[in-house]
């Protein structure tokens, strides 16, 4: 049937991107929530991921699974190094400093991989399984876009439990309601900040590796993409995993659905949702607190 | 026995407070200094207009963010709307006197400053930062797409500006007359931010910055002073930008672009908030490097930039004006001894 | 004593001024720094490049590059930069321009500081109405775009065509300029879909699974040179439109020869209309090619807009030697009315009335041919004008 086949693609390739934002600002999301910090430079920790996962597989010959796996390994243990280094002084600091910091963090960020790699995009190869097309029944669509939902969607179960059923995932969750409270329960917040941190960006990294197929890679990637994040993590709401899920989700089907019927719209469309969505509801359609 | 009030007036605090708003003895040297420019570098005009004029639309930021404490990404927004009501009245043959367009670019701007304001200034934290951003966005958007009328992409050029009281050109290879003419307006919006700073409205902003609870406590009208300040900065800001088509005869998407926001803000800082004279130092500071060094070196040039932020918000919160302040501080003191 | 003093000093001023005669500054904006600088490197390039190979070509004379960087398509920066070489470093010829806007917001400057302006890249078409003193030897988007619309309705016997093109000026430019040709020569033009805007690469998939539902026989599209382009040739293999029958079609820029190797077998089967690739068969290309190759590395290659950068500055040094080195703008104008050139892109010329410039345009299809993606010219158009300006179109028309 036509008109199946039209919204089947067309849930697919919406679905498919708000995976991509889902995985990127997923950590974003938790450490916004959890440390009360706005890092900017969350775009540039995928972005290096990105690279680390591209040139992994480029120059060591590392196939697609091993490449992210090491891509999260080796930006989560930088972003440690950084958090316990420099992130920690400026957590009392005021927004203002945190945002010059982390603007600072990426132009760094950018700078260097211009000058280590260079300015031009680089390409992700990916395994042959993953190319072409796949058939689903009601409509033939792009194989690594359904890999991709199926990716995002065990990632999505995955940390929903942690957060649910784990005792780390509790003490997240009770640092991110009253983090005074938790400390005086006895829960180590320094050690519990740098590991959400290093977790997050490691996650930022994996979306930055898998995202390359659609929103390539090269150095202005961190501030290109940095506000579609932001985006999703305040309309999805600070701190909550499934908050973020079905933010991503929205704007992806979002975006996708009016690129193809009105893409004279621009973007447009999602800056204004955007501003009317914070507008009605400033806490995020699913945060408990409110973006302070 | 003597009345209180009569004995605290002659608090050294008390006393202090009242001279604030006193000429300093340095006060005069940045207009010196401009004036100064115009003789010795007459073949640096273009780019000393450029830094004029970065300097105002930084004081307008300054009154937002360094008094009132309003951390906002999307300055921008007025900038661009002074711009392109000067460059479309202009380009289409509705108007195109300088000063009056200035005026026109200053109300145009106040009233988007005071539409977003009322809607925005209700949130904080990120998702004010969210909201400021996304409004500059759509703002750019919309001026992409009404292309019929802003040129989109293209932006619109040799925009007919009149003559300055019909008699003095505005020439696009010698900008004697634009240099001029954007130092006046900047000194006399200088000295209207000065005063509007110094002024019972400007210490409430203080207040409101520094505790917020405790001036609702007090019966400020805090939000109706906010947005008072929010607009009154984007006026500002959108003569800075009318000014900007007038000198450079051009408007386009950019006027309206994060870069630029981002770029003002990182000035302000870098000079030091809340400290009116921290607009001059950080953009003298920041577009001279810019210019100078990103010529020799261009990528170095911004890892140079991103340590220089990474430095400033480890270490010198206030900026170039607030190291300024503490060294001279610590000097009081040890001469103290 | 006195008099051998005088004489030498005049022997020393003349020598001085004699030198002076012979040296021409060339004040070169382009943007060095920022999102641009990779097209900056292509155009200095090929400008070095021919001072290199016809050093013979430019003595007696010494031309002097003045580099100014602009940064970004603004506009501002240019302005400045501009302004700058023409009072500060008083050059006696301009050049250069990637970015429209740049050479939009230029004009004004240009024009009031009377020289000659050699524009290298910018593509909109009606910039060269916008100062008298505006040559451009790069090309215009209705160069190809016209020619396409001409070769996709008798050569590809497209019927029908559904537009791609990103949403600014030159993108703009290429839509009308197709439209226009395609639908004069019987096709008809179904749906144009603006697909995002210069900055950023957006993700094509919806736009492009848009035009795929359309079924049309040819789906032109016009991006940005450069990461745009690779992620057009992707997007079309990974939602298998060749397979459903839809050619991909457009100006040179979606195959620029830098980027088409790394696109890989995603390119075979792209269908473009450009006046330059670097697999063009003729003995000034092989020349070009070959020494471009040895001066910057085996795997390099020029592209477009190398060539735009290489033909400039031939006319400039033409220029600075039918003047003898003395560059009076309008004497300059008049001399480059009647130039010709063997260019690596074939032979070109300044069109009198507009200064734009006349060349051939050429038909190919990327092939796999000895494990590289080969550029195979399948047709040819010679001595092609601007269509825009000829026929008077929109913003084209003279002011």
């Amino acid at each position: 049937m036509i008109f199946g086949a039209d919204v089947a693609s067309m849930l697919l390739g919406g679905v498919a991107a708000g995976m991509v934002l889902f995985i990127v600002s997923v950590g974003l999301s938790v450490t916004m929530g959890l440390m009360g910090f706005v890092n900017l430079a969350h775009g540039g920790f995928a972005m290096l991921g990105g690279y680390a996962i591209v040139l992994a597989m480029k120059h060591w010959g590392l196939g697609f699974v091993p490449a992210l796996v090491f891509g999260f390994l080796a930006i989560a243990a930088v972003s440690a190094v950084l958090e316990r280094l420099l992130y920690t002084r400026l957590y009392e600091a005021g927004e203002l400093d945190q945002v010059l910091f982390t603007i600072g963090l990426v132009f760094i960020m950018t700078a260097s991989v211009t000058l280590l790699v260079g300015p031009e995009n680089q390409p992700l190869t990916l395994p042959s399984i993953l190319r072409g097309q796949i058939d689903l029944g009601i409509t033939r669509y792009r194989t690594y876009s359904v890999v991709l939902i199926a990716i995002g969607i065990v990632i999505a179960v995955g940390l929903w439990l942690a957060f649910e059923r784990t005792r780390m995932g509790a003490q997240i969750r009770a640092a991110v309601d009253n983090r005074r409270m938790a400390e005086s329960l006895g829960i180590n917040i320094g050690r519990l900040f740098t590991v959400t941190f290093a977790f997050g960006s490691g996650m930022a990294a994996l979306g930055g590796g898998l995202g390359a197929e659609f929103l390539g890679l090269d150095p202005q990637y961190a501030l290109k993409y940095l506000v579609f994040f932001l985006i999703v993590v305040a309309v999805g709401g600070l701190g909550r995993v499934t908050g973020v899920f079905y933010a991503a989700l929205l704007i992806g089907v979002l975006d996708f659905v009016l690129k193809k019927y009105v893409p004279q719209g621009g973007t447009l469309f999602i800056y204004g949702l955007t501003v009317l969505l914070l507008l009605w509801r400033p806490q995020g359609l699913f945060g408990g607190k409110a973006a302070a | 026995m003597t009345s209180p009030s009569a004995g605290l007036a002659g608090h050294p605090a008390a006393r202090a407070m009242a001279s604030r708003h006193r000429l300093r003895l340095w006060e005069p040297i940045p207009w010196i200094l401009a004036i100064a420019v115009f003789f010795v570098f007459p073949k640096y005009l273009g780019f000393a207009t450029e830094l004029l004029i970065t300097i105002l639309f930084a004081i307008s930021l300054d009154l937002v963010l360094g008094y009132a404490g309003i951390v906002t990404l999307g300055h921008a927004a007025f900038f661009g709307a002074g711009a392109y009501a000067v460059g479309m009245l202009a380009k289409h043959g509705l108007w195109n006197e300088p000063i009056t367009g200035l005026i026109i670019a200053a109300v145009v701007a106040a009233a988007v400053g005071l539409g977003s304001g009322l809607v925005l200034l209700r949130t904080r934290g990120l998702t004010l930062l969210m909201l400021t951003l996304c409004t500059m966005a759509l703002l750019e958007e919309a001026a992409n797409l009404g292309q019929a009328y802003t040129g989109g992409f293209d932006g619109l050029d040799s925009l007919p500006i009149r003559p300055l009281f019909g008699v003095f050109e505005f020439n696009p290879l010698y900008p004697t007359t634009q240099y001029l003419y954007v130092l006046a307006v900047l000194f006399v919006c200088f000295v209207f931010v000065r005063t509007l700073v110094y002024s019972p409205f400007g210490q409430s902003l203080r207040g409101i910055r520094e505790n917020t609870l405790r001036m609702h406590a007090v019966g400020a009208p805090v939000r109706a002073r906010l947005v008072t300040c929010y607009t009154v900065s984007a006026a500002v800001a959108g003569v800075a930008g009318g000014i900007w088509a007038q000198a450079n005869a051009y408007v386009n998407l950019g006027t309206l672009g994060l870069d630029r926001a981002a770029t003002v803000l990182i000035i302000l800082v870098l000079g030091g908030a809340g400290r009116l004279y921290g607009a001059f130092v950080g953009a003298v500071a920041y577009m001279a490097l810019s210019h100078f060094l990103s010529k020799v070196y261009p990528t170095a040039w911004q890892l140079g930039l991103g340590l220089l932020l990474v430095v400033i918000a480890l270490f010198a919160r206030n900026g170039i004006l607030g190291l300024v302040e503490d060294l001279w501080r610590r000097r009081a003191v040890t001469t103290d001894r | 004593m006195m008099k051998r003093i005088i004489a030498v000093a005049a022997v020393l001023v003349m020598t001085a001024a004699w030198a002076q005669a012979q040296e021409v500054k060339v004040g070169v904006n382009l943007p060095y720094t920022g999102i641009g600088a990779e097209f900056a490197q292509l155009v200095d390039r090929g400008m070095e490049l021919y001072l290199k190979l016809n050093a013979d070509k430019v003595k007696p004379y010494k031309i002097t590059l003045i580099r100014r960087d602009v940064k970004d398509p603004s506009g501002a920066n240019a302005k400045i930069a501009v302004q700058e070489l023409l009072t500060q470093d008083n050059v006696d010829i301009l050049a250069g321009w990637i970015y429209s806007p740049n050479a939009i917001a230029s004009a004004p400057i240009v024009t009031a500081g009377k020289k000659l302006a050699v524009i290298m890249n910018a593509g909109t078409a009606h910039i060269t109405n916008l100062s008298p003193y505006y040559v451009r030897t790069s090309f215009s988007m209705w160069h190809a775009g016209y020619a396409l619309g001409e070769a996709a309705a008798k050569l590809l016997n497209g019927k029908t065509a559904v537009v791609g093109y990103t949403d600014f000026p030159p993108g703009k430019d290429s839509l009308a300029a197709f439209k226009r040709s395609f639908e004069a020569n019987g096709g008809k033009v179904v749906d144009e879909i603006p697909m995002g805007g210069a900055g950023a690469v957006p993700d094509f998939t919806p736009f492009f699974q848009r035009a795929k539902d359309k079924k049309p026989d040819v789906f032109f599209v016009f991006v940005p040179a450069g990461d745009h382009a690779a992620a057009v040739a992707k997007t079309y293999a990974a939602l298998g439109m060749r397979e459903a029958g839809i050619k991909l079609i457009g100006p040179g820029d979606i195959t620029q020869d830098t980027k088409l190797q790394a696109m890989g077998p995603a390119a075979v089967g792209l269908i473009t209309m450009h006046h330059y690739h670097a697999d063009l068969d003729n003995p000034e290309n092989k020349r070009f090619v070959e020494a471009w190759k040895k001066e910057y590395g085996a795997t390099s290659t020029p592209d477009f807009m190398a060539v735009g950068g290489y033909d400039g500055m031939a006319a400039i040094v033409y220029v600075v030697q039918t003047l003898k080195g003395k560059i009076d703008v309008d004497k300059a104008l008049e001399a480059l009315k009647g130039w010709k050139f063997n260019s690596p892109r074939g032979p070109i010329s300044i069109d009198p009335v507009t200064r734009d410039i006349v060349m051939n345009e050429y038909l190919s299809e990327a092939v796999m041919k000895d494990g590289r993606v080969f550029q195979k010219v399948i047709g040819k158009i010679d001595g092609v004008k601007d269509a825009c300006k000829e026929q008077k179109i929109g913003p084209c028309a003279p002011k």
